[in-house]
């Protein structure tokens, strides 16, 4: 590993300061993704700064909504009792990621952040925008059996690894994050970024800016949720398609929808010519079909995940009827 | 417990259980020793090309350094003769991996550099700072493009009846003419063992010509003739240390670069040097299941009787180096059949060396050979267990040789009796539960029994103990806990009066462990070693004592502190004073295999593996949520440790049917998949609770002990058992493995 500095301040804004007047310098909280990727070689920050003494960690219920603490663990608010009866896809999005030992370190902000997972990014010998701008994509011509099947460029066809994020975006949640020029509030949808030009950068913050908390607003999905997650393993393995959906249901009938997948694009993906399609409908397969195929207009797939075109509508599918169920 | 109760066939809890799980059982690189530094490999970024300059200064300069060795600075090594043969030219058996030795770069993370410092964190670093440049030639790692050039084996080629030459029997590809036929290709991956324990060694040169290696190996001789060949140095002066071994499904069955780049880095700085893998580099230094084609062409009768099989097979190899393994075998005595004939090729790649991986070729073979049983009974719309048995042998059909014995029908009963096989429907996608769709399938696996030679040492101590030792080691399967039963059975002692020792060089000879030939070859040696220590003890006592003088060894009992006789309690040696003597109890015994019995009989172990899986119609998530295995392994010596190694191979194959594939990017000739979260083994909840089921009966020709092996039959035929119970459940016949959720969406 390469040498670091390592500071562990007790105040917010000297954390800030801290990150915002060093380029090379990096917050770090559960290190489940970070102290990986420096074992790796991936990243070589000369600074960490561990937040981990600010008061974050809290899951409170406020003003309509849940205020999930960016340092609350991913397992304490999997297993908070107001996060699974307010919010249960969120839950059983946490639990589908990652390991229980995992779960155990990983932090909510840390978790939002986490960088993707594809083997060109991860292996220095090999090519990768997003690791050494103009390298070139790795993936694009490679090995694209994991990769994106929307919002990708010629520039990197990564996908995001994170489950927990699908649902925040499903459920209109907002992350409230603090920087050098003040604080502000990113709705989820505009946290993480397409590749574009500049796969280097995942999401939208600020340098110096720190996730504080994400809000979760209150709303009518408290019953029919599901999370499903298809991977190569029961546990323990990144998404090869995952699907969040929330449902409002009078009797048989959808009011309201919220869709989004994961594992195929740059950021997790929100479905919303989808929900609008389902709004009115009745909860049967056959609506389920033509939803599915609603949300998968635009789609394109590379060599080896040709599969995720078929893929990603059943899943959604399977979900969709999990959800009616549930 | 008594000590006339009888401990083989029991459950004594494994002997080394409690060390291992308070971890004070030390594995090899946990030992530490003083001046003790640390290594880090370097590995090449081209797959095929020359070395033009490393420049090391960076590196060279940084904190904590001793030194950084490539083959420009390398010490030399006497038994790396020059690299003679061009190694573009694949037709040479080859040998190991010079390390640092030339400037040919011959696979992709081959070790260019050994970085050494005084903590592994200095060497880590330190390695990151050196660059090669390098004179990139073309590579090939396409297994399409090798199989085009695929050749016969060179020992194929030396000798025609070389178990990896051509085999016929009857007509060649005679099921062509067959009127109910079957033609299928079956593509298995390149499968990387992946142990929890990382390969790790410490060489010490404990004087110039007298160097100690506390080493990863399932074999301490083996490891030492290797390096003591490499050093041109007499074996006794390499002592080997392998108490412990975290796991290793076949890939320590070789001597591998990184172990010979530590001994070279311990000889440049002259301090005991600690090597430890990365899990990345277990994908690319320590070898792996090779990447295979293979085709069938099954032929039969109406009535079901097969008629041919041919089954083709095509292993990749590397460059340098010739590995071959029996992956045609099983076809050649599995079924009855007139008409039988085998082909095995190799196709060499710029990819490094491959070795056996649990269940070797068998594993790989059976999945072809077992899904094609399947295939052709579905053809001839029998039950694939109905179709097994009216092609079941009495005797060996490819030397004509009667069994030593076989059980496997009766393992057909009782494994189709408990997984529920007559719930099971001819017609695919005919049962569901819920909306998951279920189905069952069937894989027959079989092994050699080998049994080799061995010795077993064995003495006396004064307070009743007895101490076995032997250089046999213990990669997991619990070859302690036997060897401690066995020998308890031959001494009338409780299994706490007897210490087995065993991972060490200096210990009595025994072979490497693989093969399911451990419990076969150095049982029998620990059995007649203690048989004979009783006859020198009882002859000792008998020089001053008339009873013991008369008595037969059968009579002689092991009291706590003196020896004694069945019906004789008066009679009395006591340990202190047989001690007296020169050389106490101590006894070396060589147990040979009865080479009458092995010109007679055929041997071998047989298992049958039942699996019900469920599928989900939409995403093509498969499911195991039952597996039977059951195994004729003759006499089974601990029915806890013996069922444990029989689950672990039931998950193994449930990676291999399922998950388990190592990917390369052909255009670098570099995997992509080369750690844990990449590269999928089971989880838990991946692993349905495994029924095993033993015949447990006797071989009356291996051996006294009546055993024939499990560890390699315990995953040989999961994998077929798995896809055939995907087929049975959707319809859909997968011929290349893992059967991922793409292959069935």
């Amino acid at each position: 590993m390469n040498q670091f500095q390592y500071i562990r301040p007790s105040k917010q804004q000297a954390a800030i300061e801290a990150v915002a007047r060093d380029a090379n310098a990096k917050f770090i909280a559960g290190g489940t993704n970070l102290v990986d990727l420096m074992k790796r070689g991936v990243m070589a920050p000369q600074k960490l700064v561990d937040i981990n003494r600010l008061p974050l960690a809290k899951i409170e219920h406020e003003n309509g909504g849940l205020r999930i603490g960016a340092l609350a663990l991913n397992s304490a608010v999997a297993d908070d009792r107001q996060v699974r009866e307010r919010q249960p896809l969120l839950a059983q999005a946490i639990n589908a990621g990652a390991s229980a030992q995992l779960r155990n370190m990983a932090t909510t902000g840390g978790n939002m952040l986490q960088r993707t997972r594809c083997p060109y990014f991860y292996d220095t010998a090999l090519p990768c925008n997003k690791r050494e701008p103009g390298t070139g994509c790795g993936a694009l011509e490679g090995i694209n059996r994991m990769h994106a099947i929307f919002g990708f460029s010629d520039k990197c066809i990564a996908v995001h690894p994170s489950d927990m994020s699908v649902a925040l975006v499903a459920l209109d949640a907002t992350v409230l994050v603090s920087g050098p020029k003040g604080d502000r509030r990113i709705p989820f949808a505009d946290l993480h970024r397409l590749p574009g030009d500049t796969p280097e950068k995942d999401t939208t913050l600020e340098p110096g800016e720190l996730i504080t908390a994400v809000d979760v607003p209150d709303g009518p999905f408290t019953k029919h949720v599901s999370y499903y997650k298809v991977r190569e393993r029961a546990s323990y393995a990144f998404a090869l398609v995952s699907a969040a959906v929330a449902l409002d249901l009078d009797g048989n009938t959808i009011k309201a929808a919220r869709l989004a997948f994961g594992g195929v694009a740059h950021k997790p993906w929100r479905l919303q010519t989808a929900e609008q399609f389902l709004v009115g409908k009745p909860a049967t397969e056959e609506t389920f079909r033509q939803a599915a195929a609603v949300a998968m207009q635009g789609a394109k797939a590379f060599k080896h995940n040709e599969y995720k075109l078929k893929l990603a509508p059943n899943t959604l599918i399977q979900t969709l009827k999990n959800a009616a169920a549930a | 417990m008594k000590p006339q109760d009888k401990h083989i066939g029991g459950t004594l809890n494994r002997v080394d259980g409690h060390l291992k799980v308070t971890g004070a059982a030390t594995y090899s690189a946990e030992y530490e020793l003083p001046g003790m530094s640390y290594a880090v490999l370097v590995g090449s970024t081209i797959a095929k090309g020359r070395i033009k300059s490393i420049d090391a200064r960076a590196a060279e300069r940084a904190p904590g350094v001793l030194a950084v060795i490539t083959h420009f600075n390398s010490p030399k090594v006497p038994g790396f003769t020059p690299t003679g043969k061009d190694p573009s030219q694949p037709q040479t058996v080859g040998g190991r991996l010079k390390v640092f030795h030339d400037d040919l770069v011959r696979f992709n993370d081959q070790p260019i550099a050994v970085v050494v410092a005084d903590t592994l964190e200095r060497a880590r670093f330190a390695a990151r700072l050196v660059k090669a440049e390098y004179a990139a030639e073309k590579h090939e790692t396409d297994m399409s493009a090798g199989l085009k050039q695929a050749f016969v084996p060179t020992q194929a080629k030396k000798n025609p009846k070389s178990p990896v030459a051509d085999y016929v029997r009857g007509t060649a590809d005679a099921y062509k003419t067959g009127t109910r036929r079957l033609e299928a290709e079956y593509i298995i991956p390149t499968e990387v063992h992946h142990p929890m324990e990382l390969q790790s060694i410490i060489a010490h040169w404990e004087a110039p010509d007298r160097l100690t290696l506390y080493d990863k190996t399932q074999g301490t001789l083996a490891t030492r003739r290797d390096f003591a060949k490499e050093w041109n140095l007499p074996e006794e002066n390499v002592k080997v240390i392998a108490t412990f071994v975290g796991g290793a499904f076949g890939n320590a069955l070789h001597s591998w670069p990184h172990e010979s780049a530590a001994i070279i880095a311990a000889k440049k700085v002259n301090r005991p040097v600690k090597l430890v893998l990365t899990r990345e580099q277990m994908t690319t230094m320590v070898g792996y299941r090779p990447h295979t084609w293979q085709k069938i062409g099954m032929s039969a009768s109406a009535d079901g009787k097969i008629t041919a099989i041919t089954h083709e097979a095509t292993g990749q190899t590397s460059s340098y180096e010739e590995f071959t393994e029996s992956t045609v075998q099983q076809t050649r005595m599995m079924y009855e059949s007139p008409n039988v004939n085998t082909r095995y090729r190799l196709a060499a790649l710029d990819v490094s060396t491959p070795i056996w991986m649990r269940g070797p070729g068998e594993a790989t073979g059976a999945f072809a050979l077992e899904s094609a049983m399947d295939e052709m009974a579905y053809l001839l719309n029998l039950d694939p267990l109905e179709f097994r048995l009216r092609n079941y042998t009495d005797k060996d059909p490819e030397n004509g040789k009667p069994w030593s014995s076989k059980f496997l029908k009766e393992c057909y009963q009782m494994g189709a009796e408990r997984i529920g096989w007559n719930k099971r429907q001819l017609k695919p996608g005919s049962l569901r539960d819920g909306e998951w769709l279920v189905g069952y399938g069937m894989g027959v696996g079989t092994f050699g029994a080998h049994r080799g030679s061995s010795k077993a040492n064995v003495r006396l101590l004064p307070n009743g103990t007895v101490v076995l030792q032997s250089a046999v080691t213990d990669i997991g399967p619990g070859t302690g806990t036997a060897m401690t039963q066995i020998a308890a059975d031959a001494l009338g002692l409780p299994p706490d009066k007897i210490r087995f020792e065993w991972g060490n060089s200096q210990f009595a000879q025994a072979p490497t462990q693989g093969g399911s030939a451990i419990v076969n070859t150095v049982g029998p040696a620990v059995q007649e070693a203690c048989m004979a220590m009783k006859e020198k003890l009882r002859t000792m006592a008998g020089a001053s004592n008339a009873a013991f003088a008369s008595a037969r060894k059968e009579e002689v009992v092991f009291a706590d502190t003196y020896l004694t006789l069945n019906g004789n309690p008066g009679a009395r040696a006591s340990y202190a004073d047989l001690l007296k003597q020169t050389d106490g109890g101590f006894v070396t015994v060589e147990s040979k295999p009865n080479g009458e019995n092995n010109q007679k009989y055929s041997m071998y172990s047989f298992s049958v593996h039942f699996a019900e899986v469920r599928v989900n119609p939409l995403t093509g998530e498969v499911r195991v949520s039952k597996l039977v295995s059951c195994a004729d392994a003759g006499t089974i010596v601990n029915q806890k440790t013996a069922g444990n190694q029989m689950k672990g191979g039931a998950v193994g194959g449930i990676g291999m049917a399922l998950m388990e594939a190592a990917v390369m990017d052909d255009r670098f000739g570099r995997y992509v998949t080369k750690d844990l979260a990449d590269y999928h083994v089971p989880v838990q909840a991946d692993a349905p609770a495994v029924d095993v089921l033993f015949v447990n009966q006797p071989d009356p020709h291996v051996n006294a002990l009546g055993t024939k092996g499990i560890g390699e039959i315990a995953i040989i035929g999961v994998a077929p058992a798995i896809a055939n119970a995907v087929f049975n459940a959707t319809g859909k016949r997968i011929r290349e493995l893992p059967i991922t959720p793409d292959k069935l969406v």
